[in-house]
């Protein structure tokens, strides 16, 4: 479980986040959503360490991650997988080296031992046939999936994806919410992903929290999202005149 | 305070970087691939500018000695002693903070706008010392080799246009080479390459490893990188001549 406990975060004097404080549930598709620019990457990256929150305090289980120092810190980021909006795989490397990459350098995993754990993960995410393909020649649901197989390869007790299906057409954006949600189960992992895509939130949103200007404006499950009463949450998810005409009828 | 600022955050990213690694074998096997980036790709314009400078020099200084009691083994000499006190060591080093300079903050860049570094980050890889600190080493072992490899391709410039424009016999420019050699100007030319090297490869490092915003961003620090790179190299080679050579 990562329980984030009343945080804050500021640039020039502009809260981006406001006293923000949730739970995320472990075997859950924790879901963060909210409009551009409301806070969500800014609260996915303080909840991994990349952006120091100003007050507040941020838990994995029973450890206060807030509150340690880098050394401490890798110890839990090891048991971390992070799939990034642009993907994130290194440029020099083929798609097997990138997901051999956390293996190679932070475990004593023999050659053969690796490639096993590589091609296990590979064919979970289902990509086959691109192992000696660099990045720049992945299409962008290729790129989405080895970057999963990659934040999967050290078998990580927490997931965070940040806008997964950003740039994929809807019909794949699905199938890489479906695998993050079948390997959530499959592995007991508190995975939490930021989204704007109503597709997502219906599809895999075990807990869903709406962010509205840097506060928490909204809790509960995907599926309560559609029955909300809630103004912002309601203006967020019915934003077509499509929308709210199926809303009204 | 901007400069302050700057100044603390070099010192920690370095800091950072020489840092124990997670594994001294992933920082062997980039330091081998930066070798070839950094120290091997850089023969050919290495060579190619010697070769002309060092047959440039030889017909510069036959035509400005005019005085026909200087013999005329001095034009090697002069030579000799141009390439090995500051063409090869110096200039070599501001061509080289050009090519390199702004290839490291320019990766380095991309590699931070496209969340790269943020993904070693969370993967508890310390970046720094897995992408800083190889740069480093492979420029600190490889510029004297270049600017070694720059005086011997200067000098057989030199010896070249003797040879093929008749500039003078080649025998006494030969002479010239040998004449009060004093091997002293190798080693404090390859002091001050290992000295640029560091300047180079930290400096562009810190503005690639830095980079906020996207392309434009990274094309301002990879122009950044040179810049100042150059002029701490020159700072540089002003206070490392006045502390070497007293």
């Amino acid at each position: 479980m990562i329980e984030v406990k009343h945080i804050f975060k500021s640039y020039d004097g502009n809260f981006v986040l406001n006293d923000v404080s949730v739970k995320f549930e472990q075997g859950k598709c924790n879901l963060i959503i909210g409009r551009s620019g409301s806070g969500k990457t800014v609260l996915l990256k303080s909840i991994v360490g990349l952006i120091e929150v100003d007050e507040g305090e941020i838990w994995y289980n029973d450890q206060r991650f807030s509150h340690m120092n880098t050394k401490e810190r890798q110890i839990i980021r090891k048991e971390m997988g992070v799939l990034f909006q642009g993907a994130a795989l290194f440029d020099s490397l083929t798609v097997v080296e990138n997901v051999m990459f956390p293996l190679d350098m932070l475990t004593s995993m023999s050659g053969p031992e690796k490639l096993e754990r590589v091609n296990f993960c590979l064919e979970r995410v289902k990509v086959s046939g691109s192992n000696k393909l660099f990045p720049a020649e992945l299409s962008g649901g290729m790129k989405k999936r080895v970057a999963i197989a990659r934040a999967i390869s050290m078998n990580p007790r927490y997931l965070f994806c940040d806008e997964p299906n950003s740039g994929l057409d809807p019909e794949t954006g699905i199938v890489i919410d479906n695998l993050i949600k079948e390997l959530t189960q499959e592995f007991n992992m508190t995975t939490i992903v930021n989204s704007h895509d109503m597709n997502s939130v219906l599809e895999i949103g075990d807990n869903v929290v709406f962010i509205y200007e840097g506060c928490k404006c909204w809790e509960g499950t995907g599926h309560e999202v559609l029955k909300s009463d809630n103004e912002a949450l309601n203006n967020f998810v019915f934003a077509t005149n499509m929308a709210r005409r199926l809303k009204e009828k | 305070m901007r400069f302050l600022f700057h100044i603390g955050s070099y010192f920690l990213l370095m800091r950072r970087a020489f840092s124990r690694p997670e594994k001294f074998s992933a920082i062997y096997r980039q330091t081998m691939r930066e070798i070839e980036k950094v120290g091997i790709n850089s023969f050919s314009i290495v060579v190619i500018i010697s070769l002309f400078v060092g047959a440039v020099i030889t017909i510069q200084t036959n035509f400005n000695i005019e005085n026909p009691l200087l013999p005329k083994y001095l034009i090697g000499v002069t030579v000799r002693d141009s390439l090995l006190l500051e063409f090869s060591s110096t200039m070599v080093a501001l061509i080289l903070a050009g090519k390199v300079g702004s290839s490291i903050a320019s990766e380095l860049g991309m590699m931070r706008v496209t969340e790269q570094i943020d993904a070693l980050e969370v993967m508890g890889i310390n970046s720094a010392s897995y992408l800083v600190l190889p740069k480093m080493i492979a420029a600190v072992l490889f510029f004297p080799i270049l600017c070694l490899l720059s005086m011997i391709v200067g000098i057989a410039g030199g010896y070249l246009s003797c040879v093929l424009g008749d500039v003078i016999p080649p025998a006494q420019y030969i002479q010239g080479i040998q004449y009060a050699f004093q091997p002293y100007y190798i080693s404090y030319a390859l002091t001050k390459m290992a000295f640029y090297a560091l300047i180079t490869t930290s400096l562009s490092s810190y503005l690639g490893y830095h980079v906020k915003g996207g392309a434009l961003e990274v094309g301002k620090a990879s122009t950044k990188a040179v810049v100042q790179s150059s002029v701490l190299i020159l700072l540089a080679n002003l206070v490392l001549t006045r502390i070497i050579l007293q």
